[in-house]
């Protein structure tokens, strides 16, 4: 067991050093210029002199991802919760649901930002839409599929259909929302740089936009990275709170990455 | 009380009159429980001996008022209940305990549905499982429990949610033959220090025999009542019955009855 989570660790580990040295001897070998392509090391270094400026344009995409995951969760149970109990407004309003995602957020948030302004408020409700969906969907498959015979139980003692929610349903939807939720987390980061981008002045999507314009190549990949980090520390955030919750459940031994062996 | 005029006599824990229920399966009625009329007195423990799909669990499900018969009416405490939820307590065949609560939380939440206090369930749920020697268990979760150890606690938590009747649908059908016999012991000791109204759901013989005053013997679907039995050995009973000679001709005299029910 012990032996297993570090080979999880080290071999990942390994790989990505591999992968930057291939990287960085290419760039050396055909004497790529830093404006094509720039290399780990050109990159290291302006992600060094730029360390202060990375860190505060991070924690405000951070703080503002945090926000819209939160929202996103709450507008996402309540929106599943809603759509559990009363099934015309499920099959009503399923196709909405998808319909939500289909509208590209690069055209969805200049209106938000002509009708809210450029506060945090258009960026939090791109945000939330981003992440209500998955937790929606997860949950509300989740909900609906509490083991028959506690279901039956619950009935027979006279549980009523709140109490079945609270204490049946629910829990039992519990590791499908933190599925739901391990989704929203990895896009959470990536849909805050776009709605930063669109219009801002601080965040990572704001240091990007400008750096962007001003051809700093180096610059445009240091945010990438930071993009890259803050998405893992999310996903990695969301594995570890799952732990924490949900500890009733021997822990499953292969998760996707083990699937095929 | 409520002026019908069939209204059952004292002491009877639940009375089931004429109660008929057929299931719809496409354009076809499926009945399966005919007519079905009995009574479990206050303090009684009565069984439903019947072959499996007869509707013994259809027939729970009308005294829990999860469903409600096509006709008939069902009496708990004297009062008709017909189609009223939250009346009875209920042991499940599969102990049906909630995996992400610990066992003692399992007892005390089912206890707090049926309306005690937060502070007594809980002080309820460990006394009891320390009597009945779980109180090493007390805070795991229910996986890690043998199956003899999880029909325990779920007849725990039917025994303390101290309702007016108890229905028990084959708690032991999925327990191998040894934990079965060990259970069934476990039960009639537990039960006869605390007499409760049960109805007992089995398709064994000799389960019936060893546990019940009364036994009715039921029909295959759509169930009848065949027969009454009356079992004759005195209480406290031990499991030594089984050698009885009387209890064997018993048994056999309710086998004769099953096969020609067929
Ligand atoms: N909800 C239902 N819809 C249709 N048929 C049912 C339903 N529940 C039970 N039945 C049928 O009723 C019969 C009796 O079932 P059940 O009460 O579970 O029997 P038992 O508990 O005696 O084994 C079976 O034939 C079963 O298929
Ligand atoms: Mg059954």
């Amino acid at each position: 067991m012990g032996n297993k989570t570090l080979r999880s660790f080290l071999l990942p580990t390994l790989a990505l050093i591999a992968f930057i040295g291939v990287w960085q001897a290419i760039c050396e070998i055909f004497q790529i210029d830093t404006f094509t392509i720039p290399s780990p090391w050109d990159i290291a270094g302006t992600m060094y002199e730029d360390s202060a400026l990375l860190a505060k344009h991070a924690l405000a995409t951070m703080n503002l991802a945090l926000i819209g995951l939160g929202l996103g969760l709450v507008f996402g149970l309540v929106v599943a919760v809603i759509l559990h109990l009363v099934l015309p407004l499920r099959e009503a309003l399923a196709p909405f649901l998808i319909l939500s995602q289909n509208v590209p957020l690069i055209a969805l948030g200049p209106l938000l930002m002509i009708w809210f302004g450029f506060g945090i408020t258009p960026k939090l409700i791109l945000l939330v839409l981003v992440c209500f969906f998955p937790i929606t969907l997860s949950v509300l498959v989740g909900l609906g599929q509490a083991e028959p015979q506690l279901r039956e139980y619950l009935g027979m003692i006279g549980a009523s259909k709140w109490e079945r929610l609270r204490r049946l349903e629910f829990p039992a939807s519990l590791t499908y929302l933190f599925s739901g939720l391990k989704i929203a987390a990895t896009y959470v980061v990536s849909s805050a740089i776009v709605a930063e981008w669109l219009g801002a002045n601080m965040g990572i999507g704001y240091y990007l936009n400008f750096k962007w314009k001003g051809f700093d190549q180096p610059a445009v990949f240091a945010s990438i990275v930071c993009v890259i980090a803050l998405s893992l520390l999310f996903y990695y955030a969301v594995v570890l709170a799952e732990r924490l919750v949900v500890r009733w459940k021997p822990r499953p031994q292969g998760d996707w990455k083990g699937a095929s062996t | 009380m409520n002026g019908y005029s069939g209204h059952s006599g004292l002491g009877s824990a639940l009375e089931l009159k004429g109660i008929t229920k057929a299931y719809r399966r496409g354009k076809d009625r499926i009945p399966v429980l005919n007519d079905i009329s009995l009574r479990v007195s206050a303090g009684e423990f009565v069984t439903l001996l019947g072959p499996s799909g007869s509707g013994k669990s259809t027939l729970f499900r009308l005294i829990g008022g999860v469903e409600r018969p096509d006709s008939g009416r069902i009496f708990i405490e004297g009062k008709d209940t017909t189609g009223q939820r939250g009346l009875i307590s209920y042991m499940p065949q599969q102990a049906a305990l909630f995996p992400w609560l610990s066992v003692a939380d399992n007892i005390s939440s089912a206890l707090m549905t049926a309306g005690t206090s937060k502070k007594e369930a809980k002080e309820q749920a460990a006394e009891w499982l320390e009597r009945i020697r779980l109180g090493g268990v007390a805070k795991e979760y229910p996986h890690v429990l043998s199956g003899g150890m999880q029909q325990r606690v779920s007849f725990l938590r039917a025994l303390l949610m101290r309702r007016d009747i108890m229905c028990l649908d084959e708690p032991f059908a999925a327990l191998d033959a040894l934990t079965r016999a060990d259970m069934q012991r476990w039960l009639l000791e537990l039960w006869e220090a605390d007499r409760r109204s049960v109805l007992f759901v089995t398709h064994s013989i000799e389960e019936a025999l060893l546990l019940s005053d009364r036994i009715y013997v039921l029909s295959p679907a759509p169930a009848t009542v065949l027969s009454e039995i009356v079992v004759p050995f005195e209480r406290p009973r031990r499991a030594s019955v089984w050698t009885d000679p009387s209890f064997v001709e018993l048994k056999l005299e309710v086998l004769r009855l099953l096969e020609q029910g067929k």
